[in-house]
């Protein structure tokens, strides 16, 4: 498929809708184009992964921000510079070898902005959303994460008042990497729970 | 996909997926979130009605279903009309 983006082309419907709602907002003074326009910036351009990896690998390197971590998600994420929309709702959850945390919003498409952006296509599909509570652990196998069954699976359905992430369990072998080496093994997916590191 | 403008490798990925598959999309995610915090309203103020056009429609496009959401914000608290809608909507793309 090819768009010649040089000449106008048809809108869909809702894309249409969208900007309607956005022209109108702009003229009668509600919003202004730069303020959406920022909007847009901070979610292609500061939001994302990379900032859960750093809370992630600060957590495995310094057990006193870790305790805080878990105990304060929103002051402490706040406190290493991730703000952002619905910042104010941090809650992080702590994987051992004994549990596992996998989250999900089951009626939408809640997720931690910004430690973790914008949530992938497969975390708001009705599969993910309705079989991560009714049968987690098979829902994980299917993606190639098999829990044992001796460790526990907890569920975490996200809304407007709680944001989760996952500290994922730090990898065997990585005892030597500085802070900025391990921020870069831990991955989006390891921080929604369907992967391990 | 030759020649769409989303082959172009300067659009945002998150780890490996384009962020926004169009740009109407991240228009209409960026509207919302800039009118609630605007307005001072809570989250929940959209949310409940982004859930209300998922549950309608569970296998539309997410996108879609922000967009009906959006719109019934906008129209429910009074900021617009459908009909002030139908008269602001383009019929064509603006060239980028």
């Amino acid at each position: 498929m090819s768009v010649d983006h040089h000449h106008p082309t048809d809108l869909a419907p809702v894309e249409a809708r969208v900007a309607a709602i956005e022209a109108v907002l702009v003229e009668k003074g509600i919003l202004d184009v730069d303020a959406v326009d920022s909007m847009v910036r901070t979610f292609e351009e500061t939001l994302g992964p990379m900032n859960g990896a750093k809370v992630v690998a600060r957590a495995w390197t310094d057990p006193a921000f870790k305790q805080r971590l878990l105990t304060d998600g929103t002051a402490t994420i706040k406190a290493l510079g991730f703000t952002g929309p619905e910042g104010d709702h941090m809650v992080v959850v702590e994987n051992t070898p004994e549990v596992h945390n996998l989250v999900v919003c089951t009626l939408c498409s809640c997720y931690p902005w910004p430690v973790l952006g914008l949530p992938p296509s497969w975390y708001k599909s009705p599969a993910y959303r309705s079989r991560a509570v009714r049968e987690p652990r098979k829902l994980l196998a299917e993606m190639g994460t098999v829990i044992e069954d001796h460790v526990e699976i907890r569920v975490w359905d996200s809304s407007a008042e709680a944001r989760y992430l996952v500290l994922p369990m730090r990898p065997t072998g990585t005892g030597e990497m500085t802070e900025d080496q391990l921020a870069a093994v831990v991955t989006r997916d390891s921080m929604i729970g369907v992967r391990r590191l | 996909m030759t020649g769409s403008p989303l082959d172009d490798e300067s659009i945002p990925r998150d780890n490996g997926e384009l962020v926004f598959e169009a740009p109407w999309q991240a228009r209409a995610l960026a509207v919302a979130v800039a009118l609630v915090e605007k307005l001072g309203l809570p989250w929940d103020v959209f949310r409940h009605r982004l859930i209300d056009a998922i549950a309608e429609d569970p296998q539309r496009p997410y996108y879609e279903s922000w967009g009906s959401a959006l719109e019934s914000m906008v129209v429910e608290l009074e900021l617009t009309t459908p009909s002030d809608l139908d008269a602001a909507a383009p019929t064509e793309r603006t060239p980028l």
